[in-house]
């Protein structure tokens, strides 16, 4: 047995199992912490190029000339506009529109015009600085935020999906219940309007890949990326190859939370275009920090509207909400986020009547596109707090408003999803309060704040779920398909396109499998993510990997092992020495041994999406984060000083790893809360440096104290496992900011991040009014 | 890079072996472990000395490779993670990192982990963990899982 780290966990009469659940440690963590593990920028390439983009300067006009001036000689240079792309000039990707190289307009400041690439990097660099891209921008105006691209009567782009708005990319309603009875049942209406702002990704390693592409043959890419398929599929595309001529792989990833989901696509094709265009001379594109801030995509910032009708005691009534994301120049993902948006945001509520609108603006920003929570946090943010505010006015703790709607066993959620598992959330949120001392931490606070003129301390909190996998029927479009193999040696390969970028599923996919065929852990091993060797088993995001394709892991397992006791005599009850006779012996007669599985919706999952209505997730994670912050009055700085998250995600794969996630997307989630703000200058990034950028450090994230509850209940992931990777992203930032309002006395700042300035301005103006 | 500078040079000695190179006086410590040597252990995060994750031991110091110039790591002592541990044995910090889960991508780890010794070498250096890792960032673990790291290692020595 591999070694394992200690986790502690509440389960009450829960089955235990052999390998699932214990804490092992990273099957690939030695050469990350020895320094061997070998990213993008460490693979040594010889003979190559050093590819750059040269963008747009400006955020839209008609593209009249680009201008190579002198002082370089451009005949030693590799150069490729849109004419030397040999097949469709659009990254694909849901709705496709998007360009890898302008042709006529630009649409967004950096957006890639044309490419060069030289032996030498300094001299690429250097040639940069002297090319011209001229544009003709008269009448052509540009609108950037979501205000912008409601009032403006400049049609940039028309037939959004649901929609005839002009401007909207797309569009999501759900309406149930009678929402007219709601408001008239209600003895509070309160509105309010909520933004987020956009967030930098900021994985410490910036995107980057190496391509080698022979012209009218074959290509390879290997890069930092999330979803090998995602590459390939554009490649193939973009070059008019076959799939087989087209490899991807997947180097180590130096993080990615998204923001190596759809980028990587584009920056492949460009690599590949300039190694195409030098006959196959092999091509790095690594992007520096300033170039990545600048040019790749961010999460949504949103704008929501939010009007709910409450009972006295605290019961909602009524729910009526207008949320909108801005999707940026580009269509990316923002149809699936905008989706992910509406359908969490409504929380863990019942809630009967419900009139729900979401839509997505095209602005002259750069692309937004996936960033773990992919919509969720924003919705959920708005939701939150505005409970707070509710309960604020009623005259009730934050808590007992959520206690009173709940959703229980048998409840439906405005989607018409019934909540088929015991849900015990008034425990988990119970929980949470134990152990952040919540209650009498408020009394404390009362106390301290009486007596502290400058220090201001306050609690918050948050409850919400998470959908694990695609959204809607997604994952039956998808069709994952996975291959689990015996090897020479009597083992098992797993054959996975799902990449490990640190989350640990090539530790936990391994446990999965060595529980299933009572092996140990070690006979295990998951092959590298290359199109050339692995299956489709889809993309690395949407918390769906151990809960998807997971679960393909387990079923692709019992059907090796049902196939080794029909043909080579493995006994009904079996031990790893049986397993091993059982495998020489079929490998010996038949060669090889391979279970393939493809996903298929579970039957009672159905999603529709005319209606909209239906189970849009078979499976939820559910969470609670109590916060407890101070405000400085001197100088507006929040600083956290305790932090609490209770987790259900059924069974665990790998509790420490778990932990990992939720650790870890917390972190990043007090950021989005409190320092992260890209200031966009013409819609690009203008603080694109990371001195200029703030994030947690390690001084800035107290000790996070997470437990993981389970609810007994049979869902369809491996052993009962639910996704994880973004859940953790969607509670903190309106706990901190009810935590702050809370220390403020009810001073309610609906926005974030909080900014020091921001919490100043809304003091001042408070003092004023 | 100003032209006006010709190329010098240099010699310092990396983990323990040394080495005479004619570079640019202006290159930066970083790109000669990563691009001369073929040291590709220390990352480039940033490039501006924020993100801590190309920190290496200069002279018993620890430094950013990407803020040293190559005239200033003339004649210098350099320690990277690759020089690291004994006999290709990892040391009790590389161990405790594994063991405790302070490493997710990894991206940043070679770094914290230059740091974490330091700080284990010169208990002065710093008043707290928190404190001896403020100039190495990571986007991953929430850092509860490095602190943990360090403290085990705390405890190894």
């Amino acid at each position: 047995m591999s070694e394992e780290l200690e986790v502690t966990t509440e389960t009450a009469e829960k089955k235990q199992y052999r390998v699932v659940g214990k804490s092992l440690l990273h099957k690939n963590g030695i050469p990350k912490v020895t320094g061997e593990a070998k990213y993008i920028d460490d693979i040594p390439v010889e003979n190559c190029l050093y590819g750059k983009t040269i963008r747009s300067p400006k955020p839209r006009g008609k593209i009249k000339e680009i201008i190579f001036k002198e002082g370089i000689n451009w005949d030693e240079f590799v150069i490729v506009t849109p004419e030397d792309i040999p097949g469709e000039n659009i990254v694909q990707l849901i709705r496709n529109q998007m360009p890898y190289l302008a042709e006529d307009e630009v649409k967004y400041r950096g957006e890639p015009v044309a490419l060069i690439a030289h032996e030498d990097e300094l001299m690429v660099e250097k040639a940069l600085q002297h090319v011209e891209v001229v544009l003709k921008t008269e009448n052509m105006p540009a609108m950037f935020s979501i205000d912008d691209a409601l009032k403006s009567e400049d049609v940039q782009f028309e037939n959004g999906l649901n929609t005839d708005e002009d401007n909207i990319l797309c569009a999501f309603d759900i309406q149930d219940g009678d929402i007219e009875k709601g408001w008239e049942e209600a003895d509070l209406v309160i509105e309010e309007t909520y933004r987020t702002a956009a967030q930098e990704h900021l994985y410490i390693e910036p995107n980057g890949v190496i391509a080698e592409a022979h012209p009218g043959k074959s290509l390879t890419v290997d890069g930092s990326l999330q979803c090998p398929y995602y590459v390939q599929k554009a490649m193939v595309a973009l070059f008019e190859l076959e799939p087989e001529d087209v490899r991807i792989v997947q180097a180590e990833t130096g993080g990615a939370f998204g923001g190596k989901e759809d980028f990587p696509s584009l920056l492949a094709g460009h690599a590949a275009l300039l190694s195409w265009k030098a006959n196959g001379q092999p091509v790095k594109m690594i992007y520096d920090r300033e170039e990545d801030m600048l040019a790749t995509t961010k999460r949504h910032p949103s704008r929501t509207v939010l009007k709910m009708g409450f009972k006295n005691d605290g019961t909602i009534v009524a729910m009526d909400m207008d949320f909108i994301l801005n999707g940026g120049a580009y269509p990316t993902l923002t149809s699936t986020v905008l989706s992910r948006g509406i359908l969490h945001s409504f929380g863990p509520y019942r809630i009967e009547n419900v009139d729900l609108r979401s839509r997505a603006t095209m602005t002259n920003s750069t692309p937004y596109g996936a960033f773990r929570g992919f919509g969720a946090p924003q919705s959920i943010f708005a939701m939150e707090l505005h409970l707070n505010k509710a309960a604020d006015k009623l005259g009730i703790d934050p808590a007992e408003i959520r206690r009173k709607n709940f959703l229980q066993k048998g409840d439906r959620m405005p989607t018409g999803q019934e909540i088929k598992e015991d849900v015990d959330l008034e425990f988990l949120m119970d929980k949470a309060l134990e152990k952040s001392d919540y209650w009498k931490k408020i009394e404390g606070h009362q106390e301290f704040n009486s007596k502290n003129s400058t220090k201001k301390r306050g609690m918050g909190l948050s409850m919400f779920f998470h959908g694990s996998g695609f959204t809607g029927s997604g994952e039956e479009t998808l069709a994952s398909r996975l291959v689990v193999q015996l090897t020479d040696e009597k083992r098992l390969e797993i054959l996975t396109s799902n990449v490990d970028f640190g989350q640990g599923i090539h530790t936990g996919f391994p446990q999965i499998a060595a529980e299933t065929c009572n092996i140990p852990v070690e006979w295990v091993n998951v092959h590298q993510p290359d199109t050339g060797a692995v299956p489709d088993s889809g993309p690395t995001v949407a918390s769906r990997s151990t809960y998807i394709v997971g679960r393909l892991i387990q079923l692709a397992c019992e059907h090796l092992c049902e196939r080794l006791q029909a043909k080579a005599d493995l006994p009904e009850d079996f031990n790893e020495k049986d397993f091993q006779e059982a495998a020489g012996k079929y490998l010996s007669e038949f060669g090889n041994l391979q279970s393939e599985v493809q996903y298929s919706e579970p039957p009672d999952v159905r999603w529709d999406e005319e209606s909209y209505r239906g189970e849009a997730y078979s499976g939820y994670a559910w969470s609670c984060d109590v916060f407890e912050v101070e405000v400085d009055l001197i100088d507006y700085r929040t600083q956290i000083l305790d932090t609490v998250s209770t987790v259900e995600c059924g069974q665990l794969i790998n509790p420490s790893m778990a932990a990992g996630q939720i650790e870890g997307g917390i972190g990043q989630a007090i950021g989005y809360a409190l320092y992260e703000y890209p200031i966009m200058d013409d819609g690009a990034m203008k603080n694109n440096q990371y001195s200029n950028y703030i994030i947690p450090t390690i001084g800035d994230i107290p000790d996070i104290d997470v437990e993981f509850i389970e609810f007994p209940y049979n869902n369809y992931g491996p052993y009962n496992a639910k996704g994880i990777g973004e859940l953790p992203f969607d509670g903190p930032a309106p706990a901190i900011a009810g935590a702050v309002a809370r220390a403020l006395d009810g001073l309610f700042i609906t926005e974030v991040p909080l900014l020091p300035e921001v919490i100043m301005e809304a003091i001042d103006s408070e003092v004023e009014d | 890079m100003s032209e006006a500078l010709t190329e010098q040079e240099i010699t310092l000695t990396v983990n323990g072996e040394e080495h005479s190179l004619t570079v640019h006086p202006m290159k930066r410590l970083l790109d000669i472990l990563r691009e001369d040597l073929g040291l590709t252990g220390s990352k480039e995060g940033c490039g501006e000395g924020e993100c801590g994750a190309c920190a290496v031991h200069m002279d018993d110091k620890l430094v950013l490779g990407c803020t040293i110039p190559a005239c200033q790591a003339d004649g210098s002592e350099i320690t990277t993670i690759e020089g690291l541990g004994d006999d290709g044995r990892i040391t009790a910090i590389q161990e405790a990192f594994q063991k405790k889960g302070g490493s997710q991508c990894g991206i940043c780890t070679p770094g914290m982990i230059m740091a974490t010794t330091y700080y284990l070498d010169h208990p002065d250096s710093a008043d707290s963990i928190r404190e001896a890792l403020s100039g190495n960032q990571c986007r991953c673990t929430g850092y509860k899982k490095i602190i943990d790291s360090v403290k085990e290692a705390l405890q190894n020595l």
